[in-house]
């Protein structure tokens, strides 16, 4: 296997109206099959709304908020909401998907420092 | 000890993470650029190493004198201009998406130093993150 890289994933658009958040799911479980790791996932901006356990999307479609939480808890990735762009669009625990926590960009500052890259998926 | 401090410092001012922010957004008609600085507000009291680069429509973001009264949205590009205190030692702007937008260095708030695409391509490459807003 070659080297094992430590990735930290930035996501800045909300679910289904931008691609963003579904490239980042299909990084992010492509790194870890090959045997990479996330040291973190962060949304910011409209990334936020990937984690409200709100979303009821049609049954034929994918789940964006809960194939997120069962990523992150199956693999116990630190997936980090920040509190100022949630609290703008009305992200709170109480409807905040399993798996994720609110946070500050203090957060983003340190997967920044230290991860290998961190890659941003956004518009 | 105090030998010990001063060296501790030394070290850890060579760990320095470099940040680069690229604002490549008017202000105002999207959240991209605003929450873009508030990104580096917060992370100035990590004392890394924050740049900010403005391309396309983020040069914009530099003009100054702006007055969003009239259309109701907070007006936070003149805090721009007061980033230096944060440790965001260099704005640069894109001379060429100044000129494609009929913009100056005249039109644009203090501090920003105006430079060629190769020039930003270098601060770019230099970097070990990137954050477009």
């Amino acid at each position: 296997m070659g080297c094992r890289m430590k990735f930290a994933v930035l996501i800045l658009e909300g679910p289904y109206q931008h691609q963003a958040s579904d490239s980042a799911y299909h990084f992010t479980e492509a790194a870890l099959k090959k045997g990479h790791e996330i040291t973190g996932i962060f949304f910011y901006n409209d990334g936020v709304y990937n984690t409200t356990s709100l979303m009821t999307p049609p049954q034929d479609d994918r789940h964006i908020s809960k194939r997120w939480s069962e990523l992150v808890q199956k693999h116990k990735i630190d997936a980090i909401v920040c509190i100022a762009a949630a609290k703008r669009r009305g992200i709170t625990e109480s409807n905040l998907a399993p798996g994720s926590r609110i946070s500050g960009l203090g957060q983003l500052t340190e997967l920044g420092i230290n991860a290998d890259r961190l890659i941003t998926f956004g518009d | 000890m105090a030998d010990d401090e001063i060296r501790d410092e030394e070290e850890s001012s060579e760990e320095k993470t470099k940040f680069l922010f690229i604002f490549k957004r008017a202000p105002h008609g999207a959240i991209y650029p605003y929450e873009g600085l508030e990104v580096i507000l917060i992370m100035a009291a990590y004392e890394q190493e924050i740049t900010a680069a403005f391309v396309d429509d983020g040069v914009y973001c530099l003009k100054k004198g702006q007055d969003t009264t009239g259309i109701g949205i907070k007006e936070f590009a003149k805090t721009f201009k007061v980033l230096e205190p944060y440790g965001v030692e260099h704005l640069y702007a894109d001379r060429a998406s100044l000129e494609a937008r009929g913009l100056t260095e005249a039109d644009l708030i203090t501090g920003v130093e105006v430079v060629e695409a190769e020039e930003i391509a270098n601060v770019i490459s230099a970097q070990k993150v990137i954050l477009p807003f």
